[in-house]
């Protein structure tokens, strides 16, 4: 395992800047996941890692070395792709080998059977071993895909939306099975989802992207709690957050800075003080309750534990806990005094 | 009127027999002359110019042994004093007074029909799919104007450019060679293969040699580890398109060779026999010319047929 670092990286395709000046930096045995909508330049950033895009600019470091200008046979990394690209002429078996085959490391037949083995049973693959490839279940396929990247113990791994196309309940599964193997491993793992459940649950940091920079790149709960600006604010948290005109609460002590109150949809306590708004809808999602409240022509939601005893149509009155508050100024950085909570 | 219901999409019992009258009346009319040509083949030489022609006849094997030898007549005494024949070809020869003096030049121009042919088919795919491949995956500095290009060799009938080709294989020594003949073939083939073989070649997803390169390979070794195995229906059903042209073209042939390097189609209708053009002979030579792409499209067929319905079936 090997840690990475990308400087500068700047890509283009044709006018549209995918990357910007992109500094990212992935300590060894970390996970880096990499959240951002459609064209925010997560692949792009992987496939540049890889060494499939060559950037405009910038360097990158694999393990302190640069492989800028190498190959990618030579970077040592392992890529999961977002549709498994298993090779359809080979069986699970083959699948797996094809890395220990490469002319780079030519091992011998009795140490590609032992490892491809071995990765088989920790993915529970075993019985499929000589199955073609194009013979599986979506589980099974991206089981393969992931074991061919195990199996040679890369320096880097890079995993491009590799669970997305699965049903949800694999998709918990392979999720909480790939965060065990990564820390038996210990492995270096740059990830790219736009699911923010994912992104929570394994990221040990969380790099929001958007329009080719890097928003913000902290621990999960720091993103949630502290994020940088108003655009990772609303990128993390369903439903997402309350964004508030400072005028809408009375007695608020805000800097004076303030253009804009972020409150999470949890921090809304329905206590009957405070300010009046309009029940428009109740959800009950089982273990929580989702209110949508109209106040002063503001949509808002609040998350309540438990089943609630709300009806859609009464008046009730919310408040916020002042530690709960984040501000944000007229162009969306956050500014200090808020959010202490976090 | 019939009341039954059925799927609008499915064909009824009497649609389907009326389909398949018509595929065995086509099948009939393009078979005929590949028929005659058989049965002219097994013909004596008075039976094949016959009127009417007789469709009932004696079979005989004369017109392949007249194909593949040279045969002098000679006086009845000669043949009276000459030992008993040994095989059933002499004996067929000395029925009409005549003895083989050697094998005739049939088999060396068959044999460079498959040179020729199966050369530059192999050339061909060999260039082709390389140059698919490029043009599939690369960003290729003025590409559609170079597939343009590509594809404009192939707009005027090739043999239009006959004489400035005529004229630049003299110069070049190239006239009646082998070498010549497969590099003529091989250039009018390549466009249509470059086009086919790039279709095939888009078909293939690129995240498959991606991952072959981060596994550690080349790409060229990703190219014939990943990429060929797939596109195997694509290089067939190319392959075989190519070997029909080559191995069927007349008009180059017969104006460019001449000995050495002659292929059958101009050969063999100048078979002559006694009295003009022996057509049991040349029949006989139609039906081998025949057999070789018979039996490569046979081969092929399952590659041909799902390389034909290719972009249909795949998603």
């Amino acid at each position: 395992m090997a840690e990475l670092a990308l400087e500068g990286i700047e890509k283009a395709f044709g006018t549209t800047r995918a990357l910007d000046r992109l500094d990212l930096d992935v300590a060894d045995g970390e996970l880096v996941v990499l959240l951002g909508p459609t064209g925010a330049g997560k692949t792009t950033t992987l496939r540049t890692v890889a060494g499939l895009d060559r950037p405009d600019a910038g360097r990158v470091l694999i393990g302190g070395v640069d492989v800028t200008s190498e190959p990618p046979a030579v970077r040592d990394v392992a890529f999961v792709f977002q549709q498994y690209s298993l090779y359809p002429h080979y069986t699970v078996f083959e699948n797996l080998a094809f890395p220990l085959r490469s002319p780079l490391r030519r091992q011998s037949a009795a140490v590609i059977r032992e490892r491809v083995e071995t990765i088989a049973r920790m993915l529970k693959i075993e019985s499929k071993l000589q199955n073609r490839a194009t013979r599986l279940s979506g589980g099974e396929m991206q089981r393969v895909a992931l074991g061919r990247a195990l199996v040679r113990e890369p320096a880097l791994f890079l995993m491009d939306e590799p669970l997305s196309s699965l049903d949800a309940k694999l998709r918990e599964t392979l999720r909480v099975e790939l965060k065990r193997i990564q820390q038996e491993l210990g492995a270096t793992i740059l990830y790219v989802t736009h699911d923010q459940i994912e992104a929570m649950t394994l990221a040990d940091r969380i790099g929001v992207l958007e329009q080719g920079r890097l928003l913000q790149i902290a621990p999960p709960r720091e993103i949630y709690g502290r994020p940088a600006n108003v655009d990772v604010a609303r990128r993390l948290g369903s439903p997402p957050i309350n964004l508030l005109p400072p005028q809408l609460l009375p007695d608020l002590e805000a800097p004076s800075a303030t253009h804009v109150v972020g409150v999470r949809p949890e921090d809304l306590v329905l206590n009957g003080r405070g300010v009046a708004s309009a029940i428009t809808q109740v959800e009950h999602l089982g273990a929580d309750t989702v209110v949508a409240l109209e106040a002063n022509e503001v949509r808002l939601h609040a998350l309540v534990s438990g089943e609630s005893r709300l009806e859609t149509g009464t008046t009730i009155h919310f408040s916020v806990a002042p530690d709960a508050m984040l501000f944000f100024d007229a162009d969306g950085r956050r500014l200090d005094g808020g959010g202490e909570r976090a | 009127m019939s009341a039954t219901a059925h799927s609008v999409i499915e064909p009824t019992a009497r649609e389907r027999r009326f389909a398949a009258t018509l595929i065995v009346i086509y099948a009939l009319v393009t078979m005929l002359p590949l028929v005659w040509i058989f049965m002219t083949s097994l013909k004596t030489p008075q039976d094949s110019i016959s009127y009417p022609p007789k469709v009932v006849f004696g079979p005989t094997l004369e017109g392949y042994v007249n194909l593949f030898t040279t045969r002098t007549r000679q006086t009845p005494e000669y043949m009276a004093s000459l030992p008993p024949p040994e095989t059933w070809w002499d004996e067929l020869v000395r029925s009409r007074n005549m003895v083989i003096a050697g094998p005739s030049k049939f088999g060396e121009r068959f044999l460079n029909s498959v040179i020729i042919g199966f050369g530059s088919t192999f050339l061909t795919i060999f260039l082709g799919t390389l140059a698919a491949y490029a043009f599939s995956r690369f960003r290729v500095p003025l590409k559609d104007d170079l597939l343009f290009f590509i594809l404009s060799t192939r707009m005027m009938p090739p043999v239009a450019v006959a004489i400035p080709i005529f004229l630049m294989y003299r110069q070049l020594g190239l006239s009646d060679t082998h070498l010549g003949m497969i590099l003529l073939y091989t250039a009018v083939n390549l466009s249509l293969a470059v086009w086919l073989l790039k279709g095939f070649m888009d078909e293939i997803p690129r995240e498959y040699e991606e991952a072959a390169m981060i596994d550690g390979y080349t790409r060229l070794q990703a190219f014939r580890k990943v990429v060929l195995p797939q596109a195997t229906t694509g290089i067939a059903a190319t392959a075989i398109f190519c070997l029909i042209f080559a191995w069927n073209e007349y008009a180059f042939a017969l104006l460019l060779t001449s000995g050495t390097a002659q292929t059958a189609p101009p050969f063999i209708p100048t078979i002559i026999g006694e009295g003009g053009l022996d057509w049991p002979a040349v029949a006989a030579g139609a039906t081998l010319f025949l057999l070789p792409v018979l039996v490569f499209t046979i081969l092929l067929r399952k590659h041909l047929l799902r390389g034909i319905t290719f972009g249909a079936v795949r998603k």
